[in-house]
């Protein structure tokens, strides 16, 4: 399997080069020019001509391009056109309240959604099925920004509970910390509960079907260990798919979150740098996230072999 | 100690507007200590008060430089670092002497060779620096304290200019650093003032944490706007950058945050309502809104087309559009704003008269060609004031192309001079803060200098002309006069359309006390219980 992982990292070099590229173009072709909004009101045509070269926005795009490109190669993302902050040190500053949020959003989704499915495939067409599929309705169809705000109004605003916003990082001590993850994640893991427990519940039901389910059954086992240990586990590949795609999603769907909360985090830091156009640091952030993604992918390919045998690469 | 007659009369006429609206400064017993938690209107990105004009920029340099002179709550120039200063030769040349004990974070003492190189440097991108320059032959230091400035020709801003309060404002900084190019930003922050800014806690997009400089010496007088003793009663400052206004309010709600610098209109109700919170109103002059046509392609390349502009803005109908609240709101016809010292409605024009706009359009010859039309619709005033526009254009005539887009696609937008059809634009909509409009050296939007002038490039020999009288003149009942003058004349040509004045409050918690009116927050005298 070493070789095939080695393969893999491989291939996420082309990958990231596209999407580099990409990136790149249709920021360029995006309106908007950094070089006038740092200039200012007061400056001349001069004055903007000089920002731009001195940025190096005056030079052809195929120069622009190799010129990042060379940076990447050498491990440098850039610098902030108006911090003047290395974007590494930018994505540094950012990265630990988007990972934490959107690891404890996944361990929060993944450990209510995945026995709500097993729940509502065992107990299909009850009351519990059906309370579990409005439940996934609901969670799909409920907007990020209202929720996060009603959680706030009344465990925030109203009871004193929680911290409105903000982070609280872990070195300060681990309840702060915490403290503030609660509500953003809760917040943005609805809706993956929602998709998890959904497709959970659908995969089960393919597996409850099958003979040896039945004969397990008929063996007289307990039904917690025949849901658990035979269908779970065969039920196991859909799910873990849609967790890795999940966890993906929750990387994007941290932008507004981070926004409502007004968490430090990756998704705020391109919001802002696209607002403002500054180009070094989208670039360094796109990259840096569908890095993570390859990654993700990669995990999840390598899980289908350790849950399936059969699976060989 | 040269006698700044112009002054007596531009703090007598604000100081009966300031009185009138909002009662006196907020000086009181201090308590000590302490941490302000704030929500600026903006995230601090730029550091260099010189490379920007943002806002955003200034406020955090006025924590951390000091300044020569400083503007007080009624307008008046006042000496801040300068102990002494005097003017001889009928105002030509001036001699500053700085005061004693002042230091830069790094421990070493101001010198007047600092405060010579930051004006250098200031004056090479701040307009009213550059008409400074213009008229100057010579600054330079004459001991280690004191520096003098030689003028070729009469002129009547020096202290104005030293004492300028908003971008660009003239910072005191390291002479070291004031020698890069204003082109280049300063990688160094610096200052004299009365805090330090903490850079390892500064996250661009979160936070900036600011300590109080325990070296600074303040003046002894009683503080007003940015003038008297900068007395420091915090023990730090931590601005937390909330862009959501939801968030933004119920954080200053739960008592998370200290201070809000400007929650926007529609929630300022609700502050009001809560027992624990106040707002207030820092900048009693406010701001103004423009509707500024270009000048350099058709239709408002032609007078007639621009002065119909003029009939159809009801500057209440607008300001209800996009302010709402009307006790924060005024029309106003002076391009100088209301409640300033050059407030006139000298060639406003009177009612808005429709039927007279559509007779002012055919008379341009207008061909029905689009009118484009930028819509910043990701901020609120002016995208209001762009829908009213486009209603009003149509009514009169035009073909308008409304085109929507954030305020950054506005900005990078508005400075193309190519014809609309080539990705330019025909009319956009802004705002000024008063300090920025208050007087024609200042005003961006009063000049004639066709492709020097602000966007929009109108071009107008009289208007420079009657500019440079003003910034020559000692006397103020002439800068009065001459101020009409050019109000006249801007009208005339249409340099742009005023749609009103309106204040924006500040919110606090009630422990905060002591905060002072002026155009940017400034927290010497602020306590909190």
């Amino acid at each position: 399997m070493f070789p095939e992982i080695l393969r893999r990292l491989v291939a996420t070099i082309p990958v990231m080069g596209v999407v580099a590229i990409a990136v790149f173009a249709l920021l360029h072709v995006t309106p908007g020019d950094p070089a006038v909004i740092i200039a200012g009101d007061y400056a001349t045509s001069e004055d903007i001509a000089k920002i731009r070269a001195k940025l190096g926005l005056d030079q052809p795009f195929l120069t622009q391009v190799g010129i990042w490109l060379g940076r990447i190669v050498r491990g440098d993302l850039g610098t902030s056109i108006y911090s003047g902050l290395p974007v590494a040190t930018l994505i540094g500053q950012r990265a630990e309240a988007t990972i934490a949020l959107t690891l404890f959003a996944m361990v929060i989704s993944v450990s209510v959604a995945v026995p709500l499915g097993v729940l509502a495939a065992w107990k299909k067409g009850s009351l519990v099925d059906r309370a579990v599929m409005v439940f996934a309705v609901s969670g799909f169809s409920m907007p990020t920004f209202w929720l996060g705000f009603v959680l706030v109004y009344i465990f925030a605003v109203s009871f004193h509970w929680l911290p409105v916003q903000g982070f609280s990082p872990i070195e300060r001590g681990f309840w702060p910390f915490l403290r503030h993850l609660i509500l953003p994640a809760v917040t943005l893991s609805l809706v993956y509960m929602a998709l998890i427990a959904r497709m959970t519940r659908a995969s089960m039901l393919g597996v409850l079907n099958e003979d040896y389910i039945r004969t397990a059954f008929a063996k007289g086992l307990a039904p917690r260990w025949v849901l658990v240990r035979h269908a779970l586990k065969n039920a196991s590949l859909p799910i873990v798919t849609i967790i890795g795609i999940g966890f993906a999603l929750l990387i994007g769907g941290a932008v507004v979150t981070e926004s409502v909360f007004a968490l430090p985090g990756l998704g705020r830091l391109t919001v802002d740098a696209i607002i403002r156009r500054d180009y070094p640091v989208i670039q360094g952030v796109i990259l840096v996230v569908s890095g993570v993604y390859v990654l993700i992918n990669l995990v999840v390919d390598l899980l289908y072999v350790v849950l399936d045998p059969r699976i060989k690469y | 100690m040269a006698g700044v007659s112009r002054r007596g009369f531009l703090a007598g006429a604000a100081a009966a507007a300031a009185a009138a609206t909002l009662g006196a400064p907020r000086v009181h017993a201090q308590k000590k200590g302490g941490t302000i938690r704030f929500i600026p209107h903006a995230d601090l990105k730029v550091l260099d008060p010189v490379a920007t004009t943002a806002y955003i920029t200034r406020n955090h340099s006025y924590f951390i430089y000091d300044t020569l002179f400083g503007t007080d709550a009624d307008l008046a120039i006042k000496p801040q670092m300068v102990a002494k200063y005097a003017s001889s030769n009928k105002g030509l040349k001036w001699s500053f002497t700085l005061r004693d004990g002042l230091k830069f974070h790094d421990g070493a003492a101001v010198t007047a060779e600092d405060a010579v190189e930051s004006l250098k440097r200031w004056a090479k991108k701040d307009p009213l620096g550059r008409l400074l320059a213009a008229h100057m032959a010579k600054i330079a230091p004459s001991d280690r304290k004191t520096f003098t400035l030689e003028l070729s020709q009469p002129f009547g801003l020096v202290l104005d200019a030293l004492g300028k309060p908003s971008s660009n404002v003239p910072f005191i900084m390291p002479a070291r650093i004031a020698a890069a190019s204003a082109d280049e930003p300063i990688k160094e922050t610096i200052g004299s003032g009365p805090f330090k800014f903490v850079k390892d806690e500064w996250q661009p997009g979160n936070q900036v944490v600011y300590v109080k400089n325990p070296d600074y010496v303040p003046r002894q007088e009683k503080p007003s706007g940015s003038t008297g003793g900068k007395v420091v009663n915090v023990d730090r400052v931590v601005w937390r950058y909330i862009p959501d206004h939801a968030t933004a309010n119920a954080a200053l709600d739960a008592g998370e945050v200290d201070w809000w610098e400007n929650p926007p209109l529609d929630f300022v109700p609700k502050i009001e309502a809560n027992a624990a919170l106040t707002t207030f109103v820092t900048d009693p002059r406010g701001t103004q809104g423009w509707i500024r046509p270009n000048h350099k392609h058709p239709p408002f390349n032609n007078k007639k087309a621009r002065q119909a502009l003029l009939y159809i803005v009801d500057q209440p109908k607008y300001l209800k559009a996009a302010i709402g609240v009307e006790k924060y709101y005024k029309p106003c016809p002076a391009l100088f704003t209301c409640g300033g010292p050059f407030e006139s409605a000298a060639g406003a024009p009177g009612k808005p008269d429709l039927d007279r706009a559509r007779q002012l359009v055919k008379e341009s010859g207008y061909d029905g060609r689009p009118v484009v039309v930028l819509d910043p619709s990701d901020i609120a005033l002016t995208h209001g004031a762009a829908l009213v526009t486009r209603e009003l254009l149509s009514q009169i005539g035009f073909n308008v192309d409304l085109q929507a887009m954030d305020w950054s696609s506005v900005v990078a937008r508005r400075a193309k001079k190519e014809p609309p059809q080539q990705g330019g634009w025909n009319m956009l909509f802004t705002w000024w803060i008063a300090s920025d409009v208050i007087n024609p050296a200042v005003h961006a939007g009063i000049s004639g200098a066709g492709d020097g002038a602000w966007f929009g490039w109108p071009e107008s020999g009289r208007i420079e002309e009657l500019k440079v009288q003003w910034a020559r003149a000692t006397d103020r009942a002439k800068q009065k006069q001459l101020a009409e003058e050019i109000q006249k004349v801007a009208y005339d040509e249409v340099m742009y359309v005023p749609f009103g004045q309106w204040v924006l409050p500040t919110a606090h918690r009630k422990a905060v006390s002591g905060v002072l009116q002026f155009p940017a927050p400034l927290f010497w005298n602020v306590s909190i219980a």
